[in-house]
């Protein structure tokens, strides 16, 4: 009877543990596609250069990320693995690219705040602001997560968004507090993007059982975010923000906003008219 | 010194293959040329992520976005580069964009052709970037050092890029009919239009004598493009595909591939800004460089703001400093 609580408990964590990689990959992928749509139009070429580089490192990111879903998801049967993860088409394998390419809007995880269109150039900084600060602090944190694997790309990708926050704090920075425009521009991002920071502070099911239950508290997670953005901010000459109890919601769960779809029509379209093709 | 003397000089500098620097004296039609011709490549560079730049959000595979992404990444890094080298002549990087988003500097023709399948990728790696480090290998020998060590690392990359891109046509070639299809098509479309990017044949070219006698130039674009043409047509074959000429034929006695009449008018009308997508590669340019101008002016805002604060800082540092009294 106890052993059968223990192997139950064994099977939630380790299914949880599948869903909150998947999270994770899902929200670098997003916000690598939406990075990658700046490439040849930024409006200077060293920053062309740095936001691509950024791209990268997000995909790169992501597909990591993917790796290890798709380990765990092939040492299942495969019955149960297809019952955790929701296929349009079935693959004879499950790798990164079946996971990022042949799942729709319902099944992907990210938070609604990253497949929000990029906007001008104030807008994108935001976004990538507030994701490398929601990053930086998840990942500390994940770094000395029970799974070692899940530990060992955390610690691996905190290098690259200590870079991304350096180089999008100094934007913030520099936008806020450069002309009547540009600060104009980023009152009107934080009013775009606010409404859906509250999200990343709202566990999922699986999170809470993964890795916020034992070591994360959301507290600290959203303290921390909101210190170091109205740190910034304040430097920035922006106005402190509080998060309110209201926000947009769902991405984490499946219900996202229309952008996705086009986002994933755009890019999935080869993998979906040439099923099982190698490229 | 009088002007002869010096030209007398520097072409026996040149002759001697010692690289000409940029505090060196150079005659006005040596620094005229290499300005055209580096900010043309420089702009080249720049021009060129649009058309791959296209397929990135439509990549196949997350390891071919990867791939992809960096591939781009490097030839705005090249741009940087020519830029750069470009400045060491005494014009800015600014006036370089200036005359390209006037349409009085021209880029490489090859970029004003669409990319319409994942295929042209592939096709662009394989061609375009092979026809470019052609160019590009001699380039890296040339008189004027800054473009010359320029040249060296990028053709490093560019040779990185054509492998990429013949391995993009070999799996596409060894996929399913569709893949095959899409692979000989863009090969087919990609093909003449590499050939053209050695420029107009020797007899048409009026600056090859004298970027010749300068060492800018080490071989004529008919020389480099029958090369191209003898490389292309053996390793055509390891795709088990063809290319689009009928009159392409291995010449025994001449030990070359012969090959078919490039067509000129294509060639010129592209150009002239009458190829496929000329105003849309342009204006896509200049709306990247309208729409930055805010960004642009904000960072020399700030930069500016903090330089006056550090002035004042400094200022109340030095008199509190001073004795009292």
């Amino acid at each position: 009877m106890e052993s059968d609580t223990i192997v139950m408990n064994e099977t939630a964590i380790t299914d949880a543990l599948i869903d909150c990689t998947l999270q994770l990959a899902d929200d670098s992928l997003i916000m690598g596609h939406r990075c990658s749509e700046w490439c040849g139009h930024g409006p200077v070429l060293e920053q062309d250069i740095a936001l691509t580089n950024i791209a990268l490192d997000y995909v790169g990111q992501s597909r990591n990320l993917y790796q290890y879903a798709a380990l765990l998801l092939e040492q299942l049967p495969k019955e149960k693995a297809l019952s955790l993860v929701d296929f349009d088409i079935i693959p004879e394998h499950i790798t990164e690219d079946s996971l990022a390419y042949l799942r729709d809007v319902g099944a992907f995880k990210n938070h609604l705040l990253f497949e929000q269109p990029n906007g001008d150039w104030a807008q994108t900084i935001l976004k990538i602001f507030f994701f490398s600060v929601y990053r930086f602090y998840l990942f500390q944190q994940l770094q000395n997560n029970a799974d070692e694997r899940l530990a060992a790309i955390a610690e691996k990708s905190v290098k690259e968004v200590t870079y991304h926050l350096k180089w999008s704090s100094e934007w913030v920075i520099r936008l806020g507090d450069g002309t009547d425009e540009s600060k104009f521009r980023m009152l009107q991002a934080i009013d775009a993007l606010w409404p859906f920071v509250g999200e990343l502070f709202e566990p999922a099911g699986y999170e809470t059982l993964c890795y916020y239950s034992d070591m994360l508290t959301f507290e600290r997670l959203r303290s921390d975010w909101l210190n170091k953005i109205n740190q910034i901010f304040e430097t920035a000459t922006l106005p402190p923000q509080s998060i309110g109890r209201w926000h947009q919601t769902g991405g984490k769960n499946g219900y996202h906003s229309e952008h996705l779809g086009y986002i994933l029509a755009e890019m999935q379209f080869l993998q979906r008219t040439f099923p099982n093709a190698i490229w | 010194m009088d002007t002869t003397k010096l030209s007398e000089q520097f072409q026996q500098k040149i002759d001697e293959d010692i690289k000409i620097e940029p505090q060196d004296w150079m005659p006005d039609e040596y620094r005229k040329t290499l300005i055209r011709q580096i900010s043309q490549h420089a702009h080249s560079e720049v021009v060129g992520m649009l058309p791959e730049g296209n397929w990135i959000t439509r990549a196949p595979s997350l390891r071919r976005k990867a791939i992809l992404l960096a591939k781009v990444q490097d030839e705005a890094g090249h741009g940087l580069y020519l830029y750069a080298a470009g400045e060491t002549l005494g014009i800015t990087r600014d006036e370089m964009y200036q005359q390209l988003h006037s349409g009085k500097a021209k880029y490489s023709s090859i970029f004003n052709y669409p990319t319409l399948t994942w295929a042209d990728m592939g096709a662009i790696g394989w061609l375009v970037d092979g026809a470019a480090i052609m160019n590009q290998v001699p380039l890296s020998r040339c008189s004027y050092g800054p473009y010359a060590r320029a040249m060296v690392r990028v053709c490093k990359e560019e040779s990185f890029h054509q492998r990429q891109g013949f391995e993009i046509l070999l799996t596409l070639s060894k996929g399913n009919a569709a893949q095959r299809k899409m692979c000989q098509d863009a090969i087919n479309r990609w093909w003449w239009p590499s050939l053209m990017m050695f420029g107009p044949s020797d007899n048409n070219s009026p600056h090859t004598a004298q970027s010749m006698q300068w060492k800018i130039k080490r071989f004529t674009n008919d020389e480099l493009r029958q090369k191209f043409v003898d490389v292309c047509a053996e390793q055509v074959k390891f795709l088990g595909m063809t290319l689009p000429d009928k009159d392409l034929k291995w010449n025994e006695a001449k030990q070359h591939y012969d090959f078919g009449a490039i067509n000129w008018d294509e060639f010129w009308n592209v150009v002239k800004g009458n190829g496929p997508c000329n105003k849309e590669r342009l204006a896509t340019r200049v709306q990247a460089w309208e729409n930055g101008a805010w960004v642009r002016e904000a960072a020399l805002a700030y930069e500016d703001k903090k330089a006056a604060r550090q002035y004042r800082y400094n200022t109340t540092q030095a008199e509190s400093k001073m004795p009292a009294g």
